[in-house]
Parts: C-alpha cells; sequence; structure tokens
C-alpha cells in the first residue's frame, strides 16, 4: 500500500514537472476556438475543456463571437448557397488568426475538404479556404501534431473505449493521434472496441430523417461498448458522443461519452 | 416529420427489413465476412493502396477518352470475328438479345451472372419472346426460383436464410433435403448440368472489356461462367458501356483488386478472357460470340463532371459490404437493382427524371465508408451530397421541409438570430426533459425530436451556451 502510494506521489510530481516544461511549449501561442454549433448550444463543458487544457500548456485562446456554424450541416442537406454564404462567414471570421483550434474532426473535416468541394469554381475563394484549412486543426491533432505533446498531466481511473468518429479518420485523416494522448492517461486503461472503426449512426440529420436506421447503427456500436468492458466511451466528436451516450441510455447501459478534451483535462482519479 | 419528405418509399422498405431478424442476421453476417476478407486480403497484399492508385487511374483514363477506346476495343474484336452492337436503352439491348435468339431458333438461354441483364430485365423479355432464360448462377437461380431480385451485387441471395433455399429446392425437385451446403449445391449442379448441353444460347455479362486485345472477361468463381461462354452454339455478352480498360497490364490490377475488394479471395477461381468465337479446328467455344454494349444512361455521365467518376466502378460490391446503411436493412430495401452507395449514386443517373430514385442519397449517415472500401476510389460520400443539392434544387424533398432548412440555415449566418433560437431552443428541450404539461407540449410540437426520443434518451442540454459562459472563462486566466 505504501508502496503504492509512493508511486502515486511519484507519478503526480513527474507529472507536474512535465506540466510545468511543457508550459514553454505553447508560450507565445495563440489560437482562435472554433467551437462548432453542436458543442456551443449542447455541450459548452466541451468547449471549457479544451480552453483549459490549452492554457495549461500555455497557449492562448481567443472566442471571435461572431462565429456560429460551418456550413456542414447546410451542404450535406443539400443546400449549397446557404452553405457557402456560411463557409464564406467563417473563412472571414477565422483566417485573422494565426492558427484555428476544433473540438471536431468534422467540422475541421468540413473546413479542409467540404470548403475544397465548396469554391472548387471559385479560385479566389478557394485559395482563402486553403489558407484557413492549413492553420485549421482538429483538437488532438494541435495537441500532438502541432503542440508536439502526448503526455499532459491527466489521470482518471476507469477503462475507456476509442470511437474513431468517421469524418475525423475519413475526411480530415486523423491518425492514432487521440489513442496516443489516450494511453498517457495516468490510470486510464483503453479497451479493445470491435469494429471501432464503424459509424454510429449519428450523419447529423440523418438520425433525425431516419430514425429506426440510425437507430438499428448504433445499436450495433452500443453492443460492442458493452462487450468490451468500457465504462467510458471517448471520441473526438460531439455528434456521435450525443447519440452513442442517449442510445446507452436509453438502453440502461452505464457508460459514459466523453469528449478527449474532458478526458485530458481530468487531473484527479475517479470518474470526473 | 420523420422520413425523407420525398417518397419516403425507401423509410418504408427499410422499416420492412429491420423487423425481420433473420434478415438482419443473415446481411450484418455476411456483409462483416466480406469486409474482413478484403481487409486481410489488402494488408496481406502489401502494395495494396497502390494497385487502387493503378486501377483507378486506368480506368478514369478509359472513361477519360471512352470513344476512342471503345472504337479500338470493336475494331480489334470485329476483326476476331466478334459480332459487336450498341444499344442506347435498355429495349434496344433486350430487343437485340431477343432478336438473335429468335435468328437461332433458341427455345433455351442459360445465363451466367449478369447485373446488367437484371437491369435491362432481360429474362422478361426472352420469356415474353417463348425464349426460356434459365440463371446458371447458384445464387441468381435460387432467386429465379423464388421470383425475387437480387439483394447484393455479386451476393444475390444473402438475404434468405438457408431454410428457405432448402424448401424452394424441394418444392422444385418434388424430394427432401437437407440444409447442408454440400446436399443444397449438389442438387443445383446436378439440374443445372443437364441444362447446359440444351441451351442454345449463353447469355454472360462482362466484367470488363480490353481494348488492346479486342477481348472481353469474365470472373466467376462456380464455373458456370465458364460453361455458359463455351457449350451453347451462341455466346451472347452484354456490355455496360463504361466496362472497358485500355490495355492488358491495365486489366492486370483488376485480376488483383476484384476479387480482393469483393470476397478477399486473390483470385477468382475462373478469369476468363475471351476473344472471338471457336476459330475453325478449335474445338472449345461458341460458333458465334456477340457483344451487346448497351448505354442506359451511362455515357450521360461522361458530361457531369460531379459524378463522371462513377463510371469507374468495377462492380466488387466493396461498398455495400462497408456500408451502415446496407449492412442494417440489405439490398431489397433500395427498390433498385443496383443496392447500397454504388446504387444510391448511380440509379439516379442513369433515371434523372425517377423521383423513386432520387431519394437514395438520403439513404447515407455521410460516413464515408464507402470511399474507403472503394478499388477505384470513386468519391461516393461526395456524390451522395451533390445528388441531395440536385434534389434541392428541384424542390424535391417537400417544400415546407426545405423551407425550414434554409430558413435555419439563414438564421445560422445571423449571430443575433443563431444565439436567440439556441436560447428558446435549449429551454424548450430542458422544459420537456423535465416533463410536465409545457415539456410534453414542446414536444409535441416537434415531431422529429419525438420520434428521436423513442430511441434516444434526451441529452443533459445545458441552461448557457458555451459563448454565455465565455466571459466567465476568460476571468479564469
Amino acid at each position: 500500500m505504501r508502496a503504492i502510494l509512493a508511486a502515486s506521489a511519484a507519478a503526480r510530481l513527474s507529472s507536474s514537472a512535465m506540466a510545468e516544461r511543457s508550459e514553454a511549449v505553447g508560450a507565445r501561442r495563440r489560437v482562435a476556438l472554433m467551437v462548432t454549433c453542436l458543442v456551443d448550444q449542447l455541450a459548452p463543458e466541451v468547449g471549457i475543456a479544451v480552453v483549459r487544457v490549452l492554457r495549461r500548456q500555455g497557449v492562448q485562446v481567443d472566442f471571435p463571437r461572431a462565429q456560429t456554424c460551418c456550413g456542414q450541416a447546410a451542404w450535406n442537406g443539400g443546400l449549397a448557397d446557404e452553405a457557402r454564404a456560411l463557409a464564406e462567414r467563417a473563412i472571414e471570421i477565422f483566417e485573422p488568426y494565426e492558427a484555428v483550434v476544433v473540438p471536431s474532426g468534422s467540422c475541421a473535416g468540413m473546413v479542409h475538404h467540404g470548403y475544397e468541394e465548396i469554391f472548387r469554381d471559385d479560385a479566389a475563394w478557394l485559395a482563402r479556404a486553403r489558407a484557413l484549412a492549413a492553420k485549421t486543426h482538429e483538437f488532438s491533432q494541435y495537441v500532438v501534431s502541432v503542440l508536439g505533446l502526448v503526455d499532459l498531466g491527466a489521470a482518471r481511473d476507469g477503462t475507456c473505449a476509442y470511437h474513431p468518429a468517421c469524418h475525423a479518420t475519413r475526411l480530415l485523416g486523423l491518425g492514432d493521434e487521440p489513442r496516443r494522448l489516450l494511453e498517457a492517461v495516468r490510470g486510464l486503461r483503453i479497451a479493445t472496441l470491435a469494429r471501432a472503426e464503424d459509424c454510429c449512426g449519428f450523419g447529423g440529420a440523418f438520425c433525425a430523417k431516419l430514425p429506426e436506421l440510425s437507430d438499428a447503427i448504433v445499436g450495433a456500436k452500443v453492443s460492442h461498448l458493452a462487450q468490451s468492458g468500457a465504462d467510458t466511451v471517448v471520441s473526438s466528436d460531439v455528434g456521435c458522443l450525443l447519440n452513442i451516450q442517449g442510445a446507452c441510455k436509453h438502453r440502461g447501459l452505464p457508460i459514459e461519452a466523453l469528449h478527449i478534451a474532458q478526458v485530458l483535462e481530468g487531473r484527479k482519479g475517479g470518474a470526473a | 416529420m420523420s422520413g425523407l419528405g420525398l417518397h419516403d418509399a425507401f423509410l418504408d422498405r427499410a422499416r420492412h427489413a429491420l423487423g425481420q431478424e433473420h434478415l438482419k442476421q443473415a446481411v450484418r453476417r455476411t456483409t462483416d465476412r466480406l469486409r474482413d476478407g478484403r481487409a486481410a486480403a489488402s494488408a496481406e497484399a502489401g502494395a495494396f493502396e497502390a494497385w487502387r492508385d493503378a486501377l483507378s487511374e486506368a480506368r478514369r483514363r478509359a472513361i477519360g477518352r471512352l470513344d476512342v477506346v471503345l472504337q479500338a476495343w470493336q475494331v480489334r474484336a470485329e476483326a476476331r470475328g466478334v459480332l459487336v452492337h450498341h444499344a442506347v436503352d435498355a429495349r434496344e439491348a433486350c430487343d437485340i438479345v431477343v432478336g438473335i435468339a429468335r435468328a437461332k431458333g433458341a427455345r433455351l438461354a442459360a445465363k451466367g451472372k449478369s447485373m446488367l441483364s437484371e437491369e435491362i430485365e432481360l429474362n422478361q423479355a426472352l420469356e415474353a419472346a417463348c425464349v426460356e432464360a434459365l440463371e446458371t448462377d447458384l445464387g441468381e437461380w435460387i432467386i429465379q426460383l423464388a421470383g425475387e431480385r437480387p439483394s447484393h451485387i455479386i451476393l444475390p441471395v444473402v438475404h434468405k436464410p438457408r431454410g428457405e433455399i432448402r424448401e424452394l429446392f424441394e418444392r422444385h425437385g418434388g424430394e427432401p433435403l437437407s440444409d447442408e451446403t454440400r446436399v443444397l449445391a449438389g442438387y443445383a449442379r446436378e439440374r443445372l448440368r443437364a441444362e447446359f448441353l440444351r441451351a442454345e444460347l449463353g447469355v454472360t455479362g462482362c466484367n470488363m472489356a480490353i481494348a488492346e486485345t479486342g477481348s472481353i472477361a469474365l470472373f466467376s468463381n462456380e464455373g458456370n461462367g465458364r460453361m455458359v461462354s463455351t457449350l451453347p452454339r451462341t455466346h451472347v455478352a452484354l456490355m455496360g458501356v463504361e466496362r472497358i480498360v485500355e490495355t492488358l497490364a491495365d486489366f492486370a490490377h483488376l485480376v488483383r483488386l476484384l476479387p480482393r475488394s469483393a470476397t478477399g479471395q486473390r483470385v477468382t477461381t475462373y478469369v476468363n478472357v475471351l476473344s472471338g468465337p471457336a476459330r475453325p479446328g478449335e474445338l472449345d467455344g461458341p460458333e458465334e460470340l456477340h457483344v451487346v454494349v448497351v448505354d442506359a444512361g451511362r455515357t450521360a455521365q461522361l458530361a457531369e463532371r460531379d459524378y463522371r467518376d462513377a463510371l469507374a466502378c468495377v462492380r466488387c460490391g466493396a461498398c455495400l459490404n462497408a456500408c451502415p446503411v446496407y449492412s442494417a436493412v440489405g439490398g431489397h430495401a433500395y427498390g433498385t437493382v443496383y443496392p447500397g452507395p454504388i446504387g444510391a449514386v448511380i440509379e439516379p443517373l442513369y433515371a434523372r427524371d425517377d423521383e423513386r430514385r432520387a431519394e437514395l442519397a438520403e439513404a447515407s449517415s455521410l460516413c464515408g465508408a464507402c470511399h474507403e472500401a472503394c478499388p477505384v476510389r470513386i468519391p461516393l460520400h461526395d456524390m451522395l451530397v451533390r445528388l441531395r443539392q440536385d434534389n434541392a434544387r428541384r424542390g424535391r424533398g417537400g417544400a415546407t421541409a426545405l423551407a425550414l432548412q434554409r430558413i435555419a440555415a439563414r438564421a445560422m449566418a445571423v449571430p443575433f438570430v443563431y444565439d436567440a433560437a439556441g436560447r428558446i431552443g435549449r429551454r424548450a428541450a430542458r422544459l420537456a426533459a423535465g416533463g410536465g404539461q409545457l415539456g410534453r407540449w414542446a414536444l409535441g410540437s416537434a415531431p422529429v425530436v419525438r420520434e428521436l426520443l423513442r430511441r434516444r434518451a434526451l441529452p443533459d442540454v445545458p441552461i448557457r451556451s458555451f459563448r454565455e459562459l465565455w466571459d466567465e472563462l476568460e476571468e479564469e486566466r
């Protein structure tokens, strides 16, 4: 017992030392937070976690208040003109900043891939869209690839399963950044999630337009989660998380859905 | 207002499928097996991604100058004695085949598996002309006996449980059988073998034509394709006008990728490259080889930049197996000949004015798994979005639903309106979650939410949005 306490004290020491060291990593960096409409309206705690985690690394976070939506919902819904208007707004709002951080692979994927589609025939806007895309990063990408950090000194007891969000991996090209960040969280075990790469059935308006179908798809995800033995499911995207959380609750499965930033914000043991 | 706001025929069929437990299990089991097979085959291959690049390039190169490539193929094919026909649409294609059957006095046409023949409804046309059409692919034969349509591009009976197949065969043969694959396949083999010898006409599809040699190629696992193309005196191959590559080297990429993408096999049991009828002195092969080149809405896509790449499709079915929607409901829910993501894209393109097909653009969560699985990297998810835009432009999707979506999208462009709508919406949701009369009213007024909540627990809706909390967050610094 004493040994365990000593070890955990040592871990705390080393992690705080590491946090101090890494404070220099983010110093003099300044980012704009593209919070996304979903996080803004339905999961503000995710935005708060992102801001706190980045600030701990010395990154200065701005929140351009004029921002609303990147235009993805309109674009995927077939409203090309409305989507373009929202995309132009987003470009105008975010292009003055040196970097943009998004707590969503889907919205970051929209900036990277969707804007290419929207502005394919407009060289001037396409150039601006590409310039924005070049400095727009999904949250875990920013931490791992830009800040060069993997261990943020976070701690959490329990077992999590990682759900790679479709747009994060397939549209944006997010790799193993979230997994590496999770592996560095003290006390956290990572369960094997069968068919982890399968869609959760959210799909934006898809889940409202075809609810039974969406339910069948998320049903498969929930049973894989139940089999994994995880108490928490972690992802880069709030859309998936709300969907999975709602389906788990409805089925009486006690699994908590958390954004990766919320896990990284945790400093203490025990479910946050 | 749940549903697509179009005809909701897809939703109805999907609901029907979701109510059939054995169907759901059979489809999921098969799609899982096939995509696992593909994953294993691609991992083992090492150069899989490079092969995909090569095949993508080869197919797009051929499509990019389709007229020239087709012409080159036809000149060489004709020099080898192939009789080439061109059909603008399904009806012309059927007329040509029926004409050949009549000229040969054929009473029985033995058929190899061909999705194009399903598309043009050749069996019905042959039967109408008093020519019996007999499917000789095991799966297609089962479908024919059951009077159904294939539910998968390469595995037509994926939806059918073994017991039902046994019952079909028992009714057909009038003798009891068992559920064993060996017994069922043995029964089909015995019954079908006799028919090959009787058929005057053999009808097949064409997986790919090769311009360099004037050949057509057939991939199959059961051997029936080879029998159909060699035993009858006349062989008619149906070929989609876009199914061509320029060189044998291009074709080699297909040999590697088609089976690996479709089933995870390294190679299919039979790969036939046919370059003309039997020559004088040759014992094998048909006396006549006809190739019917069918357009049926395909060349129209050459001029459509949004969809031209769909012509590169090699019909492997990998996108079906990867698709969460297909895996959940199977092929019949789509109500079209080609199901899955590729079907949702090409079926509306083949008939631009058909509203029932147009709604298939919504049958996707846009997860992108189809694009990831496609051996020729067709951006199916982007095409589905473009098709949705076409639908919106044509006012398809219900005027009210579209107007509401437009208003929401435009409100997003005005921060004040966005903020106010968010405050009201979140309060309404909290009221609803709290129960009570007002909450029930709030829910009742939003059928979409009500429909969703029958299957999901409501999220804990926050009182304040992130932007309302920002000032406090700034003070934390």
